[in-house]
């Protein structure tokens, strides 16, 4: 221990003396530190690895007759996910043609309209609703549409739009209920009626949280494999689009490619992750960007 | 080992040239009658008694604090008297927070802040590069403005806190009462000591933090405006206290309350635009200031 | 003239303030009724849900009742059918996910909100959060390709040769297995774990970590002695979030864990799980019973998710309960 000279007379004992205890608890708290930094080290480098995977064999099998083509009937080599890229487009574009519209009127209704025991019990059934595991969510589905007749893509969009409704209902009313009292208020003052308020006031205001919202119920739903199993996974080799029948998705047709231990299957399989998750990236980052902007723009407004 | 015999050899040899200074009377156990422990304050376990006039002395030299590009101390030298109380005051923004802040390297806890200079404890630096932090803070407490018990834990907890830090686990009990006592706040507290910290009333509290501080014997005891979340009885109490505490430790306390710091300050210091104007004892500031600047301030004509 | 356009104009506004009060007529409880009615659509889903599943279930229920949820037994030809073999599974798979996933996520938490320069905080969570948002199916294919051969040529033996001696780590080296479902469910969990505590971990009053540090605490003990009492139950809260993720996960987890319906004391042994059985089963379902027995599954695994959700919602409302009493105390 180098000591200062002490300026009094007669030196003192240094009050700072570092002994072996104070040694360890300051070993200790580094390890720690060291122990914090690893973890995130690791989840950041399995981001990194599972999106290098993906990309690496995924790009190597991207082709123009994979994206085009078709799958072709069994053993036949070739082809291509065609029909599960037009399939994923079309069921997630009809569940959120249905979700989106309903979440952000039951957002509506719990953020303006609902008394406060009318909010809470919808939210609570909504929170419900979000826990129920994916795969349950096909079950009913199947129960309900499936059981006794057939698969088809209107039974896969519904599995989906029930997936993303409480998503959308619940970023809906966070959303709405954020936009500052005083707008409402002062609206309301003015002698607007509350519909025309919430209409033509609130919902502009909310805007890009709503459609922030609803895309990263999109980017939730547009990978979700469990539920289309039971509803929409035995379908057509074919390009279908009518949602009468089974249609073809890009979820379970990786599913279905990892099933057989045939390498080009397993290539087909990356391709399609690839474009996924492309996808879902995409609409997750734009999503947040369009969230940073639109949460500052309400904030100035207070 | 060899840090031991020096500081013996130190004793033995500051004994010889220097006469010890008179200690308070004292008896060496915590005694038992319940008048004279609020009177009294225990004695210090032997080896934490320094033997010198200089202990518990701090200087501040050249002392200057950044947050970030911003200088908010632009120089500072000073010399904090042992077992006394000294006051700094000024007008908001003038430094006081930072200034004793720095003093238990606090300062550098806020991201972007540093500071520059020494702060000497007994003749050691306070910044020098091979001290720990945690020994710094160990032996200078603090006291802050809102009480901060910590709300997990019990009473006893919350003094026993710092003890089961330093790993001086052996007599916890005895420790425990004897710094809440030497905060005034045994009496109130003996009976429930495994109540919850935060269940009890604000100037309680306070008393509580202070309890905390002591338990780990510092020599200093900083106090940043530890009265202005009080009310004026608890502030009384803790007014009190100051006056019985300054015979253990060195007291400095940070308040915007002029009255105050006349009735607790044996000394006191006026600073503004981080810069010290003027130190002295604290009629002397009071009554007759040698600055116009510390004589506006305290005759209310800013500030 | 100017009279003339005042009286236009006073009919103009006559006409449309009849106008408004028209529309408003019809639009004021027009809207009302539309979110109304969304609302109880929305409200009556769930109910609906519960009921139609418990419904499709009730053959095999009736059949086999309580008891088929711990019978270890699924031989489709006898219709014999119970559920032990995969609730051993949901929850070895669960737990052990989370058993590593919660400190894990604890630890990244209090990383990025004490220790991390303030210049990474923000994008070394959105990457972490980013975790979340690989689709399952995608994380099951890197899982069979990437990850079960590394855990069978490494994990595994490193696993025997140290803790050997545990049968749980003492079984041969095998690509599917729970282990490597185990750590796909930990890969899932870690994101909303970790976003959850760091909410909590930021809404710990500054004056007591202060007030520790001022003590002489070192950065750990702070964390020991303030932060992590304090967020006590929010991470408590945000665990069981963990568990609920972890317990509905179908598809990542048959992908990676092999299909065995035996139950084996090792975690690199095939293994199954609630969820994973449905999703591989339900194709090759061939009588009624069978089917009915899979969504019996469901409904178990519908109560388990549905305990899980209640529970955590007890521990939220208790947080915030006691974050406001403390707040107004201070």
């Amino acid at each position: 221990m180098s000591a200062v000279a002490p300026a009094a007379p007669g030196a003192q004992p240094n009050p700072f003396v570092s002994d072996t205890h104070l040694r360890r608890r300051r070993l200790r708290s580094r390890a720690m530190e060291v122990l914090a930094l690893i973890a995130t080290l690791i989840a950041v480098a399995v981001l990194g690895l599972v999106i290098v995977s993906v990309a690496v064999k995924g790009a190597s099998a991207i082709s123009f007759n994979l994206l085009f083509h078709s799958e072709r009937p069994f053993g036949e080599a070739g082809g291509g996910i065609a029909n599960a890229i037009v399939g994923t487009v079309i069921l997630v574009a009809l569940a959120s043609a249905m979700a989106v519209p309903v979440g952000i009127l039951v957002g509506l209704y719990t953020s303006q309209f609902a008394g406060s025991r009318g909010a809470s019990i919808v939210r609570f059934a909504l929170d419900i609703l979000n826990g129920v595991p994916t795969i349950v969510t096909g079950i009913f589905i199947f129960a309900l549409i499936v059981y006794g007749k057939a698969q088809s893509g209107w039974a896969g969009s519904i599995a989906l739009a029930i997936i993303m409704l409480p998503i959308v209902a619940r970023s809906a009313h966070e959303v709405l209920a954020l936009v500052p009292t005083d707008l409402r208020e002062a609206s309301l003052a003015l002698g607007v009626a509350r519909w025309r308020t919430a209409l033509r006031i609130i919902v502009p205001t909310a805007g890009s949280g709503l459609i922030t919202g609803a895309l990263l119920a999109v980017a939730r739903v547009a990978g979700e494999t469990a539920p289309l199993l039971l509803t929409s996974s035995i379908f057509a080799t074919t390009v279908g689009t009518s949602p009468t029948t089974a249609l073809a998705s890009i979820p379970v047709r990786i599913f279905q490619l990892t099933e057989t231990p045939s390498p080009q299957e397993h290539a087909q399989a990356w391709a399609a992750a690839l474009l996924l998750i492309v996808f879902v990236l995409l609409l997750n980052v734009l999503a947040r960007t369009l969230f940073g902007r639109s949460n500052k723009r309400s904030k100035a407004t207070r | 080992m060899s840090d031991e015999r020096h500081t013996e050899r130190t004793q033995t040899v500051t004994q010889i040239i220097t006469p010890p200074r008179p200690e308070p009377q004292v008896s060496s156990e915590p005694s038992t009658d319940p008048q004279s422990a609020t009177t009294t304050p225990p004695a210090l376990a032997p080896e934490l008694a320094p033997q010198n006039a200089a202990a518990r002395q701090v200087r501040v030299e050249g002392l200057r604090a950044f947050y970030g590009d911003r200088e908010q101390l632009k120089g500072i030298d000073l010399e904090f008297e042992p077992n006394q109380v000294t006051a700094i005051i000024g007008p908001s923004g003038c430094g006081k927070s930072t200034l004793v802040r720095c003093i238990n390297r606090m300062h550098e806890e806020i991201p972007g802040a540093r500071a520059e200079g020494r702060v000497l404890l007994d003749g050691y630096d306070v910044y020098d590069p091979d001290v720990d932090v945690v020994a710094v803070r160990r032996a200078i407490g603090m006291v802050f403005q809102r009480p901060n018990p910590f709300p997990t834990m019990s009473i006893f907890d919350n003094v026993a806190s710092g003890l089961r830090l330093t790993g001086r686990r052996r007599d916890l009990d005895r420790k425990v009462e004897q710094a809440l006592r030497g905060a005034g706040l045994w009496d109130e507290v003996s009976d429930r000591l495994s109540a919850p910290g935060i269940g009890l009333s604000g100037g309680q509290q306070q008393r509580l933090c202070i309890a905390r501080s002591l338990a780990v014997d510092p020599e200093v005891i900083l106090m940043d405006e530890p009265c202005s979340a009080l009310d004026p009885i608890a502030t009384l109490k803790v007014e009190e206290l100051i006056a019985e505490l300054k015979q253990r430790v060195t007291i400095v306390i940070v308040t915007h309350n002029m009255q105050q710091a006349a009735r607790v300050a044996d000394r006191t210091v006026f600073m503004l635009d981080g810069e010290l104007v003027e130190v002295g004892p604290t009629n002397e500031i009071f009554t007759n200031p040698r600055d116009t600047r510390t004589e506006e301030y305290v005759t209310g004509k800013f500030g | 003239m100017a009279s003339e356009s005042l009286t236009t104009s006073t009919t103009a506004t006559a006409l449309s303030k009849a106008q408004r009060r028209l529309s408003d007529r019809i639009g004021e409880p027009g809207l009302r009724g539309l979110t109304w009615l969304a609302a109880a659509t929305s409200t009556a889903l769930i109910l609906l849900l519960i009921y139609k599943v418990f419904a499709q279930a009730s053959e095999a229920f009736s059949t086999f009742g309580l008891g088929f949820v711990f019978k270890n037994v699924w031989v489709p030809t006898h219709a014999e059918f119970g559920g032990g073999a995969f609730l051993y599974g949901t929850a070895v798979t669960t737990f052990g996910a989370l058993l590593i996933a919660g400190p894990m996520a604890i630890a990244i938490s209090l990383f990025l909100t004490e220790m991390a320069p303030r210049s990474v905080r923000r994008p070394v969570a959105t990457l972490v959060d980013l975790l979340a948002a690989i689709p399952s199916v995608v994380l099951g294919l890197w899982g069979i390709i990437v990850l079960c051969p590394f855990t069978a040529k490494v994990i595994e033996p490193v696993l025997k040769s140290v803790l050997g001696w545990i049968p749980l780590f003492g079984g041969e080296a095998s690509p599917f297995g729970l282990l490597p479902a185990i750590l796909v469910l930990t890969i899932m969990a870690v994101p909303i774990i970790s976003a959850v505590t760091r909410e909590v971990f930021e809404t710990v009053p500054g004056s007591l970590k202060e007030g520790a540090l001022a003590l002489g605490a070192t950065r750990w003990e702070m964390v020991r002695m303030v932060i992590l009492p304090y967020s006590r139950s929010g991470i408590v809260g945000a665990l069981i979030l963990g568990i609920g993720r972890a317990l509905g996960e179908a598809i990542a987890v048959t992908m990676v864990i092999g299909k065995s319906e035996a139950i084996h004391a090792q975690l690199s042994q095939p293994g199954t799980s609630l969820a994973s059985t449905i999703a591989d089963s339900y194709q090759g379902a061939s009588t009624k019973l069978e089917l009915s027995s899979l969504i019996y599954l469901g409904a178990i695994l519908l109560v388990l998710a549905v305990i899980v959700n209640l529970v955590a919602r007890l521990i939220v409302r208790r947080t915030t309960l006691r974050a406001a009493q403390a707040g107004g105390l201070a």
